[in-house]
Order: structure tokens, then C-alpha cells, then sequence
């Protein structure tokens, strides 16, 4: 088969899986990793599944891995950080089927909480590592990826970003080669990593290292592209792309290799230019390496640490100017905002009449931090928020955490904040954890997950009762509130703040954009009776707007949540049919 | 030659699908294409932008400042707030419609008057009231492809080529209402 397709990069990671073989994928969504999981259920032959975290995620890599299979894990960086644990030590097992992990990178934080860069945690772990530049190469390493992973007995990380991730480009399709199980046997001294194994295995992973390093010389991803000699390029992934953009001509050292780096190619490289530049987004990994090395090159003196690259940032420096640019236009922000009809702001509205702070996590709902919701005061990580409000109530008390609630969606309450609600418990908190129930995983694009009843593949299965879960790890009081219910969710709220004992509300309507929910109504205003008091106006709603000094409601994004309604004090906003 | 294209909107606006269509078209004509896309946070009700470039060979993803050739805008603002990415004889195709910013709604900002007038002062700018066009034909979801047909003449990919990729792309149930749309779009 020779097929020609326009896909995304991560279709293509997908793609290369299924080619190479894979018969078990486990992952959490995560942008801008999600795509590859719901490209990859699509193939019948190729097991795939959500699960609740990264962690678990990679030991059920590990685990089909050993059983003699090749495996895939897929999350974003910070997903990594979750993950590190089983990471750190399936470097020191090795394989027995293929394993790779896709991680991608957020520079320029387009959808995350930070811009860390996953090569150094490989590089700490001692994982090798590979980075595409382009859709066909992302298919190309992923299959390239299990060959190496199996040659040198050891999980693979394959790493994009962003623009890697989310653009498309043309890709030359194969067939899948399916792939014997590799026989398992037991083997207490490479699978069981108690300090006597894992001290022999110690030796094995540096001994790797300084084999694959070896063998990147000549590996065929590592590759000079000889141009002018006066500029040079190392460089990596998307960046690239902006060197091939920015400076057709230069000579460049690409490398699709970027853990362990091959030495002497660098050093034979660096010696053939005049000037070379290392161009890398995010951390000086190549940079501080090569430097140690006494080579002279330049890098993170001239290019940021920080945000995506461009051609345009590359021209700058090394010609001093780009194309001929029209002035910017000053023009009012447009930052994201809860949809019309979301759960979330009806919920936030209450703690905003109530003047409550709230401890956030990740997800839609962090986007109650912001103008005019101002409700959300702290954002770290998935899961952090309960165990946030925990440790406000041990260090302030309780009169202080009186005015603060925990909120968390039920996506994230599975991922991590089951955890911080188990110490909650334990410790004796007795602060007040919202559980916005919208009974999907909302910001990445509605995944299903272990309370929805289905499967990644669309099947039904076990769906895990929140209110039942929480009880049973021994919160004393649970409850369950319909979203939109603002009279019964102010009254809650209220009494569990000022009580002392834990309270877990779980907020529960569904996510205005799942499929299948049918809304017969819309809302309108009745100009006569308008004060136009703006009331409305501040529950931040995207489909009302107030133009020449009438506040109007958009009937095409309006849903008829009705919302809204229970703010305005002149009954001028009506529920009517659409 | 390699074409430049920008498509910019509101998230939830259906900017991706135009700009995939365009990409598909792009390929089935022989030429090396490349799509960078917005998922995640910024589809939020925020301000979107999708590139497509195509020709010979192309190397990065996105289209810079000062060199789009076509600017497609879902929303004037984002016309407004896009445009110094066209180069010096480029084109905005702009959607004529009007949504409110939350810093517009707030009163911190205030939506700027008579853009369509401010942009033709120093751009080349085509505008359609794309929503009273799919309102006329019965669905304002097609809007799209109206849009989409507007601006295929400035796409270099010939009319046909655009409208077969359609055809393919959307749902097969709702082919002959945006093929309506999309030539509706195209002869206005």
C-alpha cells in the first residue's frame, strides 16, 4: 500500500503504532497529546484505552512490555512528571516487547501550566530519545522507535511540541507488520527492582547509554545537510522547519536523536562551519552539552529560553531583519471563556455572590480565575486543589478557610484528587471540595473516563459512582446537586463553609458541547423591563452582550440554561422555545 | 511559489474545518501542504488561527508576519487583530459579523467602530455578510462554506477543486446544502 494523506502529528504517531505493530496503548488526555490516542482506537487491532493518570498509564506499558508485546504511553510533559516514577525504573528493566512513550511539549503554553522540557527528564532518567519535524517523521520514528527500544533493551521516548503535535502535513502510509510476542520468562535480577537487581541493572543502563551514543554517530536520523559553510545549524524537531524557513542555505546537523547526542558528528560538524548556532526551543540541553565538550557554538545567548520559535525570530538574528511587516493594530483581547450554557459558570456564580475564594485545579474551570468570574485563586497541578484547601486549613484554620472552597472537575478528581481527598479525610480537613461533575474530560475535547460507562473504543463498561467513592473513603458528608440549581447550591455551600465537618459537593449537568443533548430552549430579554443594570453581564457570559445601550442575548450561541435568569432581579430575561 | 493562507476566527467557529479543506484541496492538486491548528484552551471562545500553505515544498507550519497572501477572518476583529500578518498586496476576506470579547462585555475594552472601513484604508478587503447568507438558506451552521466559497477565489486552487474536497469532507447527509452554501458564497 503507498497512500498518500495529509495528518496530523499525532494522527501519524497513531499511524506509525499501528504499522509498527502495537498491540497496547493506555494513555490520559492531555493537549497536545490527545489526538493520538483517539486516532489510535480506531485500528480494531490495536488495544487502546484511557486510563485515570499517566502513572498508570506507563505501567500498563510496562506491564504488556514484559508480557512480550510492543506498548505505547502517550501524555503531555507535565503528564511526565506523574509518570516519572514507574519511568525512572522501566529504564533500569529494559523491555522485552517494544515500549515507547510520546510526550509533548507545550512551548508557548498554549493549552498547559508550564513550558518544562521533557529532554531533561529523559536525560536524567537516561531514556533515549527521538524528535520529528514533521508529520512523515513522526510515523517514521514512532516505528523507528520500537526497533531501538528492542535493540538496546530499553523504553523509548518520543517527543514533540505543539506545532509538531497539531499541524498536518502529507505522509506516505505502509502496512502494519504484526510482531511476534517476545516469549516471557521470569527473571527476578532484570524485572525485579530490589536493590540487589537494580544495582546490576545501574551498570546495564550506563553501559546503554554509552552504546547508543556511540551508535548515533552513524545512525541515519542523525544527518548533516551540507550547504554554505560561513552558517551552521544543530537543531532538532519544529525548530528545524524555521532554520529550513529562515536560512535555506545554511549547513545544518539535524538530529532526530536528541538523547544520547553523537559526539564526534557534532564535533566534526561545529569544526566544518564558520559560525554555528545551536537552535533549540525551550532548555539549553543540546547547548550546555556541546559546550562541556569545549566546542564553540552559540545558543541560548542570542535565543530565549521561553515561548515557540519562528523563522521570522530567526532572520532577526542572524540578518538583522525580516520581511516588510504592516503595523500591528491595537485590537481588544479575545481570551478563551466558559461556553454558553457551561455548568461551570453557573457554579461559579454562586461563589462569586458569596464571595468565596476557591482553590482550582486543571481543566475549562480554571478559566473562573479571570475577569468576570474572579473566583479561582491558586492553580498548580491536576489533583492540587483539595489538598491545597487542606493545607490552607492547617495553616490558617478554620475561620480562615471559612471563605474558601476546593474545585476540581471529575476527570481530574479521578486522575490525582482521589489522593488529596483520602488525606483530607485522614488528616481531619473540614473544608468544602466542589466536584464539577460534567460527566467528561471538558478542555482536551471530551475523552471519556472512569465515571462516564465508557470505554476510549465507545464501549460500555463500569461506570465509578462519585458520590459512592467518596463515601467510601469516609467522607462524612457527600451531596449532589444539580449545576444550575443556584438556590439549593447557595444554601449548600454556605452551611458546609461555616460547618466542621468535610463536605464534597458534587455538582453534576453535563458539558454544554457533549453530543447528544438536545436544547429546546433559548433565553431573550424583554427590552421594556430592562434595567439595564448589567447584572447579567457579569456572570460572563459570551452570549450576552450589551450594544448602543441595549443588552442583547445571541440567539444562535444561547442554550437556554438560563442561567442568567436567576440574576436578573426585573424578570427581564425570558426561557423560550427556540 | 508557496501560498499563504490564514484563517481567523472565534474558537467554536469552525475555522478548522475551512482551513482543513483548503489543505485537502491543496494536496489532491499535487502540492506539498502543511496545516498548524489550535486545540485546547484557546478553542474556548478565543481567539483562533489556523495556517495553510501550500506549493512545491514547504518547510514550517505557520505563516509569519508579513507574509500571508490571504487572510481569511470569521469575525472583523479578528480581521482587525490579524491583519499585519498579510504581505504588501495580500487580501482579507472578512466575514461581516460582530462578536463581543469578554473584555468588550466587561466594558474594560471597547469594540472598535467601522473596521471593514478602517481595514480598506491600507489592505485589499473583500466582506460578506456570510451569516444572512446561511440564515437565507435555512442554516446558519453552513456559514463556513459560505465563507469558504467567497474566499476560494483568492486560493489559486480552482473553484471545482475547492467544492469536490467539500463535497468529501463534510457529512454526507448535509453535502447538498453546503455545496449551496459554498457556491452561494462563491458568486457573490
Amino acid at each position: 500500500m503507498e497512500e498518500k494523506v495529509i495528518m496530523l502529528g499525532n494522527e501519524a504517531i497513531a499511524r506509525g503504532a499501528y504499522e509498527a505493530g502495537v498491540v497496547v496503548s493506555s494513555a490520559y488526555p492531555g493537549t497536545p497529546s490527545t489526538e493520538i490516542s483517539e486516532a489510535l482506537c480506531k485500528y480494531d487491532e490495536v488495544y487502546t484505552e484511557w486510563a485515570p493518570n499517566e502513572k498508570v498509564a506507563v505501567e500498563v506499558a510496562f506491564g504488556a512490555s514484559v508480557a512480550g508485546k510492543r506498548t505505547l504511553a502517550c501524555m503531555k510533559h507535565v503528564g511526565l512528571n506523574v509518570a516519572s516514577d514507574p519511568l525512572y525504573t522501566f529504564a533500569y528493566t529494559g523491555v522485552n516487547g517494544g515500549a515507547v512513550i510520546v510526550v509533548a511539549d507545550d512551548p508557548g503554553l498554549a493549552s498547559s501550566q508550564n513550558e518544562q522540557d521533557t529532554r531533561m527528564i529523559a536525560r536524567s532518567a537516561h531514556v533515549p530519545v527521538l524528535e520529528p519535524s514533521d508529520s512523515q517523521e513522526a510515523k517514521d520514528f514512532t516505528v523507528l522507535a520500537y526497533e531501538l527500544s528492542e535493540k538496546y533493551d530499553t523504553p523509548v521516548i518520543l517527543r514533540t511540541t505543539t506545532k509538531l503535535a497539531h499541524s498536518q502535513s502529507v505522509v506516505t502510509l505502509s502496512d502494519r507488520v504484526e510482531k511476534e510476542a517476545v516469549p516471557y520468562e521470569r527473571n527476578l535480577r532484570k524485572y525485579v527492582m530490589m536493590p540487589a537487581s537494580a544495582i546490576g541493572r545501574h551498570v546495564f543502563v550506563e553501559d546503554r547509554e554509552n552504546r547508543l551514543a556511540k551508535d548515533a554517530e552513524t545512525l541515519s536520523i542523525n544527518k548533516v545537510e551540507r550547504g554554505d559553510n560561513k552558517i551552521g545549524f544543530i537543531t532538532s524537531g519544529i525548530a528545524y522547519q524555521y532554520v529550513k524557513e529562515a536560512c535555506p542555505t545554511a549547513s545544518v546537523l539535524k538530529l532526530g536523536l536528541v538523547n544520547p547526542l553523537p559526539k564526534k558528528l557534532i564535533e566534526d560538524f561545529v569544526s566544518s562551519v564558520e559560525t554555528c548556532y545551536v537552535f533549540e526551543e525551550l532548555e539549553p540541553v543540546f547547548e550546555e552539552q556541546i559546550k562541556s565538550w569545549g566546542l564553540k557554538v552559540l545558543g541560548k545567548e542570542l535565543f530565549t529560553k521561553q515561548g515557540e520559535y519562528s523563522a521570522n525570530m530567526l532572520k532577526k538574528v542572524i540578518y538583522g531583519k525580516t520581511e516588510e511587516v504592516y503595523a500591528k493594530v491595537e485590537a481588544p483581547n479575545r481570551p478563551p471563556i466558559l461556553c454558553p450554557g457551561c455548568p461551570h459558570r453557573s457554579v461559579f456564580s454562586v461563589l462569586k455572590k458569596l464571595k468565596i475564594h476557591a482553590a482550582g485545579d486543571i481543566g475549562c474551570y480554571t478559566l473562573g480565575a479571570v475577569a468576570p468570574l474572579d473566583v479561582i485563586d491558586t492553580t498548580v497541578c491536576m489533583g492540587a486543589s483539595i489538598s491545597t484547601l487542606h493545607g490552607i486549613e492547617k495553616a490558617m484554620g478554620k475561620e480562615f478557610r471559612n471563605n474558601w472552597v476546593a474545585v476540581i472537575g471529575d476527570s481530574t478528581f479521578l486522575h490525582t484528587g482521589i489522593n488529596s481527598l483520602i488525606n483530607s479525610v485522614y488528616n481531619k480537613s473540614t473544608g468544602t471540595v466542589i466536584i464539577l461533575d460534567n460527566r467528561t474530560t471538558g478542555m482536551t475535547g471530551h475523552q471519556e473516563h472512569s465515571a462516564t460507562g465508557k470505554t476510549l473504543k465507545g464501549d460500555d463498561t463500569y461506570a465509578i459512582n462519585l458520590k459512592d467513592l467518596c463515601l467510601a473513603v469516609g467522607v462524612p458528608v457527600v451531596l449532589e446537586i444539580d449545576a444550575f440549581d443556584v438556590e439549593t447550591l447557595e444554601k449548600e455551600i454556605k452551611k458546609s463553609v461555616n460547618g466542621d465537618v468535610l463536605t464534597v459537593i458534587i455538582a453534576k449537568s453535563p458539558c454544554a458541547l457533549l453530543k447528544g443533548q438536545k436544547f429546546p430552549n433559548r433565553c431573550e430579554i424583554d427590552k421594556d423591563a430592562c434595567k439595564k443594570c448589567k447584572a447579567c453581564l457579569r456572570i460572563g457570559c459570551p452570549a450576552i452582550s450589551m450594544r448602543d445601550g441595549v443588552v442583547t442575548i445571541d440567539e444562535t450561541m444561547c442554550n437556554g440554561c438560563g442561567l442568567c435568569k436567576n440574576y436578573c432581579k426585573f424578570n427581564a430575561i425570558k426561557v423560550v422555545a427556540r | 511559489m508557496i501560498k499563504n493562507v490564514m484563517i481567523v476566527g472565534v474558537g467554536g467557529q469552525g475555522t478548522l474545518l475551512t482551513s482543513r479543506i483548503i489543505g485537502k484541496a491543496a494536496l489532491s492538486v499535487g502540492y506539498d501542504v502543511k496545516i498548524s491548528e489550535v486545540h485546547g484552551m484557546a478553542q474556548r471562545g478565543g481567539s483562533v488561527v489556523t495556517f495553510v500553505r501550500y506549493g512545491e515544498k514547504v518547510a514550517e507550519p505557520v505563516v509569519e508576519e508579513g507574509v500571508a497572501d490571504v487572510i481569511i477572518a470569521f469575525e472583523r476583529l479578528e480581521a482587525l487583530r490579524y491583519s499585519h500578518f498579510l504581505k504588501k498586496g495580500g487580501v482579507i476576506v472578512v466575514n461581516d459579523c460582530r462578536i463581543d470579547p469578554m473584555t468588550v462585555v466587561t466594558g474594560a475594552k471597547e469594540y472598535p467602530e467601522n473596521v471593514i472601513e478602517e481595514l480598506k484604508k491600507t489592505y485589499s478587503v473583500y466582506a460578506i455578510d456570510g451569516e444572512r447568507i446561511a440564515k437565507e438558506l435555512g442554516n446558519s451552521k453552513v456559514l463556513n462554506s459560505v465563507v469558504l466559497g467567497y474566499a476560494t477565489k483568492h486560493l489559486g486552487l480552482g473553484v471545482e477543486t475547492v467544492l469536490e474536497t467539500l463535497k468529501n469532507t463534510v457529512p454526507p447527509k448535509t453535502v447538498e446544502l453546503n455545496v449551496k452554501a459554498f457556491t452561494a458564497g462563491n458568486e457573490n
